[in-house]
C-alpha cells in the first residue's frame, strides 16, 4: 500500500497532474488524486520523506527528461510535470528538517530593470522548482537595490537574472558589480540568461554560469551545486 | 468510410458571379462560333444526331467542323452526375466527390519518362581537408515497371496522397505498346490500395485493363459499385479539336460507365489566348464539349471537368507551370466547374524546376496552398514531379506528403463558438490570476488532440540543411513498410486470364 502511494505519485508526475482537477495525458483519470493530493497523503500514511522524493517525485521526473529526450514529451509536458513537483516541494519543505534529506538550496530569480519579459524567466522557475530548489521570484523591471537586498536577506546559493533586450543585458553586469560593492558577490552564484546573452556575453560580466534556456538554466546550476561545472 | 480529404470552408474565388457567368456564355458562344474541329468520325455522328451542326474540312486529314448549341451543352452538364465516386481496392480509401462541396482530395500524377535517383556523395573543403560535407546529388534515367512498383508502394504510404495516377512511364525493353496498359494497372493496383487512375496506351488493352479491375473488386457489378479505376482522356487538342485516337478511347470509356476526366491542357500565348478571359473561355469550352459527348454516349457517365491550364514561358514558349498566372486559370476553371456543379480535376505543384531545391519549393508550394483554397474535388498535385511534368522524384514526393500536411493543416476550419470562447475566457481569467501568467498548462489537451501544428518534419540539427537526407531517410522507411498486395488466388487468376502481364510482377511467383 505504501509502495502504491509512491507508485501513484511517480506515476502522475509524469502524467504532469499536480491536483485530481488536472486532466494528464491518459483519458479518464481526472477526479483522481493528483501529486498534491498524494503527497498529502504519503505524508498522513507517515510515509520516509526521502522516498516520496527519491522515489516518488525525483523518479517520476527522471521519466519525463527520459521521454523529452526521446521526443515523446514536449515542453509543456516537462513543465506540467515540473510544476507538480514544485507544489509537492512546497508542501514538504516543513517537514524536510530531520528527514535525512537535504535541501537543494534557494535561488532568487529576477527579470531586470527596464525589462518587462518574464516568459523565459517563469519557465526557469518553474523548472528549478520542479528540480527541487526553493525559488524565490522577483519578478521583472525589478530594481538593483531589490536585488541586491534581496541576496542579503534571503542569503540565497543561487541569483538567476534574466534580461530579453540588447539595451537590458548591461544591467546584469550592473546588479553584479552592486554585489561586490556590497561584499555580497562570493556567498552567491550567479546564472544568466535570456534571448540577447551569450556565453561569451556572461563570462565578461563575471557570471557564474549561462543557461542557453530552461534546460540548461537548470543543468547549469546543478553542476554549480556539485562543482561539476566547466 | 471515405477518405475525408480537405474541406475547405470558404474556398478562396478570384472571379465574381459575373465574371463566371461572362465567361460561360463566351464559351456557349465560341461552341457555335467556331465550334470545334473534330478528327473522329464517330463523335461527329454522335454530336450531329443530337443537333449538332457539321460540315467537313478540306484537307489532308478528314475533318469536321462541329458546331453544338448551347441547349445540347446544357442538357449534357445537367445529365452528368453532380456526385462521383471513385472506389479503391481498400474501401477506406474512397474518393466521395460532390460537385457543390470544396472537399480536396489530392491526387499523383502524371506520367514522367524521367526518374531521378538521388544519392548523396561526400565533399571536402579545399581549404580546410578536415570539413565535409554531404550534398544530393539527382541522376535522371529513364523509368521502369520496378519504378512504377515503387512509386506506387511509398504513395501508398504517404498520408496525404488520396489516390494514385501513374508517376513514370515504363520504359523496359519487355514492355511493348500491346503489354503497357496491363503492366501500368498491374504494377501500381498491386503495390497501392487507394484509387488508382490513367490514362490507356492502347484501345485495344481497355477490356484486358477493365476485366483487370473487375478480377480485383470482385466481379463487373462489384467493379460498378466500387469503381477501383478511372481514366484520364486528353480528347481534346487546343484550341478546340477532337483528337481522333483519345476520342474513340473516351467514347469506349463512356460505353463501359467507368469515370472519366474530361481533360484540357491549353497554354496560354500559344494554343489559348495571352489573356485570362480567353484561355478561360476556350478551356471552358473544351471541356464541356468533352463532357457533352461523353453524356450523349451514355447519359450519367461519371465525369469530371478536368483542367490542366498552363502560360507559355516567354523564353522558350513551353509551358510555365510555375508561373502565377497558371495557378489563376487553376482557381478560375475550380469555379467554372463549381457553378456547373460538376466535380473538378485540377492541377498544383508542377514546377518549372527541373531539380528538388529551393526554386521547386517555391514554385509547388505557391500553386500547392492557392489552388487547394479554391477548393477543387480532385487535385491533381504533382507529388514528386519536376520539370514541368517530365521528372519524377521519390524524394521530391516525401516532401510533398509533409507540406500537404502543413496545407491541410492550414485550410482546417476556424473553431470559434460560444462554447470555446466560454471555455477560453475562463481560462484568460484564471491565468491572468496567477503569479507567473502563463497559458503553458493549458497547452497539452490541444496538443495531443493534433490540433497543434508540428515541427517541420525535416528539420535538421545546428545550421546545416539536412532537410533531403531527412527526406530521403523517410523514403527509405516507406519502402521498407509493407504494403497489402493483391491476394495469390486473384492474382494468379489475373496472370492466367490477362495477357501481357510480366512474370516478374508476381509476386507470389518469385517468392517475395
Amino acid at each position: 500500500m505504501p509502495e502504491d502511494i509512491i507508485s501513484l505519485i511517480q506515476e502522475n508526475v509524469i502524467q504532469g497532474r499536480m491536483t485530481r482537477d488536472d486532466e494528464g495525458m491518459d483519458e479518464g483519470i481526472v477526479g483522481q488524486p493528483g501529486v498534491t493530493e498524494l503527497v498529502e497523503k504519503a505524508l498522513a500514511s507517515g510515509l520516509s520523506i526521502q522516498d516520496i522524493i527519491t522515489k516518488g517525485l525525483s523518479g517520476g521526473m527522471n521519466i519525463v527528461g527520459q521521454k523529452f529526450e526521446a521526443g515523446e514529451y514536449f515542453i509543456p509536458d516537462m513543465l506540467a510535470s515540473a510544476q507538480a513537483v514544485g507544489a509537492a516541494m512546497e508542501i514538504l519543505e516543513p517537514h524536510l528538517a530531520g528527514s535525512g534529506v537535504n535541501a537543494k538550496g534557494k535561488i532568487i530569480v529576477a527579470t531586470v530593470k527596464d525589462d518587462l519579459h518574464d516568459i523565459g524567466k517563469n519557465i526557469v522557475s518553474i523548472l528549478l522548482r520542479g528540480a527541487g530548489y526553493t525559488v524565490k521570484d522577483l519578478g521583472n523591471n525589478v530594481d538593483i537595490q531589490v536585488i541586491v537586498d534581496a541576496v542579503r536577506e534571503e542569503k540565497p546559493q543561487f541569483l538567476g537574472l534574466s534580461a530579453l533586450l540588447t539595451s537590458t543585458m548591461a544591467r546584469m553586469a550592473d546588479v553584479i558589480q552592486m554585489l561586490e560593492e556590497n561584499g555580497l558577490r562570493d556567498q552567491v552564484k550567479i546564472v544568466v540568461g535570456g534571448a540577447p546573452v551569450s556565453e561569451e556575453f556572461a563570462k565578461s560580466i563575471g557570471a557564474d554560469g549561462y543557461g542557453a534556456d530552461g534546460f540548461q538554466a537548470v543543468a547549469v546550476v546543478e553542476a554549480l551545486s556539485s562543482g561539476t561545472e566547466n | 468510410m471515405p477518405r475525408k480529404g480537405i474541406l475547405v470552408d470558404r474556398p478562396y474565388e478570384r472571379l465574381t458571379r459575373e465574371q463566371v457567368e461572362l465567361i460561360h456564355q463566351a464559351s456557349m458562344q465560341i461552341l457555335t462560333d467556331p465550334g470545334l474541329i473534330s478528327f473522329n468520325r464517330e463523335a461527329v455522328d454522335i454530336l450531329h444526331s443530337h443537333g449538332a451542326a457539321v460540315e467537313s474540312i478540306a484537307g489532308d486529314h478528314q475533318s469536321w467542323q462541329v458546331k453544338i448549341p448551347e441547349q445540347v451543352v446544357l442538357s449534357a452538364i445537367d445529365s452528368a452526375p453532380k456526385t462521383v465516386k471513385l472506389g479503391a481496392r481498400n474501401p477506406d480509401n474512397t474518393l466521395i466527390m460532390h460537385g457543390d462541396e470544396p472537399r480536396v482530395y489530392l491526387v499523383t500524377g502524371s506520367e514522367t519518362n524521367i526518374w531521378l535517383d538521388v544519392d548523396f556523395p561526400t565533399y571536402v573543403n579545399k581549404a580546410d581537408p578536415t570539413r565535409e560535407i554531404r550534398m544530393p546529388e539527382f541522376k535522371p534515367r529513364r523509368g521502369t515497371v520496378d519504378d512504377l512498383c515503387q512509386s506506387a508502394h511509398v504513395c501508398e504510404h504517404l498520408e496525404m496522397v488520396d489516390g494514385y495516377i501513374r508517376t513514370v512511364n515504363i520504359q523496359d525493353r519487355d514492355i511493348t505498346e500491346e503489354n503497357k496498359d496491363v503492366n501500368k494497372f498491374f504494377a501500381s493496383l498491386n503495390n497501392n490500395t487507394k484509387h488508382f487512375m490513367s490514362g490507356l496506351t492502347s484501345l485495344k488493352q481497355l477490356d484486358n485493363v477493365v476485366r483487370m479491375a473487375e478480377l480485383i473488386a470482385g466481379g463487373k457489378k462489384a467493379l460498378e459499385d466500387n469503381p477501383i479505376i478511372s481514366f484520364i482522356t486528353c480528347l481534346v487538342k487546343s484550341p478546340l479539336q477532337f483528337v481522333d485516337d483519345t476520342t474513340d478511347t473516351f467514347i469506349e470509356v463512356c460505353r463501359r460507365g467507368l469515370p472519366i476526366v474530361v481533360s484540357s491542357s491549353p497554354q496560354a500565348g500559344t494554343t489559348a489566348p495571352i489573356r485570362e478571359a480567353g484561355i478561360m473561355a476556350q478551356i471552358n469550352a473544351e471541356v464541356l464539349a468533352g463532357i457533352t459527348l461523353g453524356q450523349l454516349v451514355k447519359p450519367g457517365t461519371p465525369v469530371l471537368y478536368g483542367s490542366v491550364p498552363v502560360r507559355a514561358r516567354m523564353d522558350t514558349l513551353g509551358d510555365s507551370y510555375g508561373s502565377v498566372e497558371t495557378s489563376q486559370y487553376n482557381i478560375d476553371c475550380v469555379q467554372m466547374a463549381r457553378f456547373y456543379g460538376l466535380p473538378n480535376y485540377s492541377t498544383s505543384g508542377v514546377c518549372d524546376s527541373k531539380i528538388p531545391g529551393q526554386q521547386s519549393s517555391i514554385e509547388r508550394l505557391f500553386s500547392d496552398i492557392v489552388v487547394a483554397m479554391s477548393g477543387p474535388q480532385y487535385l491533381h498535385c504533382a507529388f514528386g514531379l519536376l520539370d514541368c511534368n517530365s521528372v519524377f522524384c521519390l524524394l521530391q514526393a516525401v516532401l510533398d506528403d509533409a507540406h500537404f500536411k502543413m496545407i491541410e493543416l492550414f485550410l482546417r476550419q476556424p473553431r470559434i463558438d460560444q462554447t470555446e470562447l466560454e471555455a477560453v475566457l475562463k481560462q484568460i481569467r484564471e491565468v491572468v490570476a496567477t503569479p507567473q501568467k502563463l497559458y503553458i498548462g493549458y497547452i497539452r489537451p490541444v496538443l495531443r488532440s493534433g490540433e497543434i501544428s508540428g515541427l517541420y518534419p525535416f528539420e535538421g540539427g545546428g545550421e546545416a540543411d539536412d532537410v533531403f537526407e531527412l527526406a530521403y531517410e523517410r523514403m527509405k522507411e516507406l519502402l521498407a513498410r509493407p504494403v497489402e498486395h493483391i491476394d495469390p488466388e486473384t492474382t494468379a487468376r489475373i496472370f492466367e486470364e490477362i495477357p501481357g502481364v510480366l512474370p516478374r510482377l508476381n509476386i507470389y511467383e518469385r517468392g517475395d
